[in-house]
């Protein structure tokens, strides 16, 4: 059984400021729609540039190449997605995906 | 004849005695000086009654008990700036009876530091951060040994002074101090207690601690500068770094006692407008070919860190020029044109919250992300055409790089330029036109 290729409930957690590339909603339940190929990280990372992200020119704000800008950590269920295999990470239903930029003032 | 010989005979035996005197009492002054320092050694090694008394209350925890504080007293925490995280953690560290504290700012105390600044009190307001900071920590215990490092950090001066200590705490405010701290934590070998706030959020991890991972294994390449927030722009609550700073000063006392639950491969997050904690467990391997998986003497920490990250090593504004020299007027200009009773429009540019914090009588607000929209552009030709002669656009903003950036965007649309005289801009805005117009308009 190819539980993959099932549509895939998750929410995506935006915090610590990056909220405001998403309409200043932290938390989005999201359904990710069935698909030939399993949902990695990598691939979630373009639809939330697709169907999340509200002003697609600050794209740079969130994304550099096929990855994440530097300064944003992402957690899978709290823990770092360097733990997981990072853009491969195949996405289970029900995970919760945060994605944290930095923080450097005091 | 003769008496004047006993006056002289009196005179040599006075000098004489007053010279003895004075070398027994050299050789006292020495004596005592030894004893002071030899009492001083003594009680470092064991708690005094008034230290029982004094810390009584957390000795009683049997995570400290009698050999934690003992540790405490014998410990030295350098703390990496005095602001909002550095003044709490500092506050808690000193009363807990940590031995040592060094405190590192190359700043002056600001009236806007004081909502979450609250090591210094407002007649403190131009001093030293360094030396305010400890003024008011040995009011609060005169038994802690304050140092003060009136220095900008950098890579050549920091191995010097972090080596003597035991513990480092970032509460620095920008990205490149961030990595010269965690360099130098790397090469000297000091774990590294890193906090951070901003707005309502704050974070907390400790690097380089039992084998850990360092600040680089998680941020190899430093963020571009346009994607990091300063306290300055963004704004912050000061109970934030408060919690935060608090919390440094909480895993700095477990370092030193050795608990073994210190906060090290984990990050946490709080948000304060949801009061919410949440840990996020970090990767335990360092990253292959950091800079901490190098010998001590391979490790090099005299590169150009602000070359590195695209940014200076401060939190302070930095001046744009987009403009051409002819497509901006000084604060004396807007005057002139003002008090001339010239038609000008003066478009404020910045946040509506700004605005209805301080504005010029005449000036009128739309928000710079505003200007692209239609609707506003709409009615801004409609207040342009409602002048009888034609009028200048002039735009304004906090200190004169967002009024740029309006000029330029208005100059996009021709059926604005056709109407007006020309757009321009006001070098250094309302900060300007405090310094040199108005002394009484507010500088935030």
């Amino acid at each position: 059984m190819d539980i993959c290729s099932k549509s895939l409930n998750i929410t995506a957690e935006f915090t610590s400021g990056l909220q405001i590339l998403f309409n200043n909603v932290k938390k989005h339940n999201v359904v990710l729609p069935e698909t030939d190929e399993p949902w990695t990280l990598g691939l979630l990372l373009i639809w939330i540039k697709d169907n999340l992200l509200v002003e697609k020119e600050k794209c740079d704000l969130f994304l550099k190449g096929n990855t994440v800008r530097p300064g944003i950590i992402v957690a899978v269920n709290d823990q770092d997605w360097e733990l997981l295999g990072n853009v491969k990470y195949q996405i289970k239903n029900n995970d919760n995906i945060t994605f944290i930029s930095t923080l450097h003032g005091g | 004849m003769s008496s004047s010989c006993l006056v002289n005979n009196e005179d040599t035996f006075n000098d004489e005695e007053i010279s003895r005197l004075s070398l027994e009492i050299e050789l006292l002054k020495q004596e005592l000086n030894k004893k002071t320092e030899l009492l001083k050694t003594k009680q470092k090694k064991c708690l005094t009654k008034l230290d029982v008394s004094r810390y009584s209350r957390q000795i009683i925890l049997p995570e400290i008990g009698i050999e934690g504080q003992k540790k405490l007293k014998n410990a030295s925490v350098l703390i990496i700036g005095v602001g909002g995280l550095g003044c709490p953690s500092s506050m808690y560290l000193a009363s807990a009876g940590v031995g040592t504290i060094g405190l590192v700012d190359y700043d002056e105390v600001e009236l806007n530091n004081l909502h979450r600044q609250l090591l210094h009190g407002q007649c403190n307001v131009g001093m030293r951060k360094v030396e305010s900071g400890k003024l008011s920590l040995s009011r609060m215990n005169e038994d802690v040994n304050i140092v003060v490092h009136d220095v900008q950090l950098d890579g050549y001066n920091s191995l010097d002074i972090f080596k003597q200590y035991d513990v480092i705490i970032d509460a620095s405010d920008n990205l490149v101090t961030r990595y010269i701290i965690n360099d130098t934590c790397v090469k000297a070998g000091k774990p590294l207690v890193s906090g951070s706030a901003i707005h309502c959020d704050g974070q907390l991890t400790v690097y380089n601690y039992k084998g850990s991972v360092c600040f680089r294994c998680l941020h190899p390449k430093p963020q571009s500068p346009e994607t990091i927030g300063n306290c300055a722009s963004a704004g912050v609550l000061g109970p934030v770094p408060g919690v935060i700073g608090v919390l440094q000063a909480m895993e700095t006392i477990k370092i030193i006692i050795d608990h073994p639950n210190v906060l090290y491969n984990s990050l946490l997050l709080y948000d304060g407008g949801d009061c919410n904690f949440k840990k996020i467990k970090l990767t335990n391997v360092k990253r292959a070919g950091c800079l901490c998986t190098r010998s001590t003497e391979d490790i090099v920490i005299t590169m150009d860190y602000e070359e590195f990250c695209g940014s200076k090593a401060n939190d302070k504004f930095k001046t744009l020029n987009l403009l051409n020299e002819d497509e901006r007027i000084t604060v004396i200009d807007l005057n002139k044109l003002i008090s001339q009773n010239q038609p000008c429009l003066v478009i404020d540019v910045r946040k509506n919250v700004e605005y209805d914090m301080c504005h010029l009588p005449f000036s009128v607000n739309i928000q710079l992300n505003d200007l692209k929209r239609e609707k506003t552009l709409l009615e801004l030709i409609k207040q342009i055409n409602s002048y009888s002669k034609t009028p200048n656009v002039i735009t304004i903003c906090r200190r004169g790089n967002d009024s740029q950036r309006a000029v330029k965007e208005l100059k996009k649309y021709p059926q604005i330029t056709k109407k007006v005289n020309w757009i321009k801009d006001v070098i250094g805005g309302l900060n300007e036109w405090s310094m040199k117009i108005d002394k009484t308009f507010p500088m935030y």
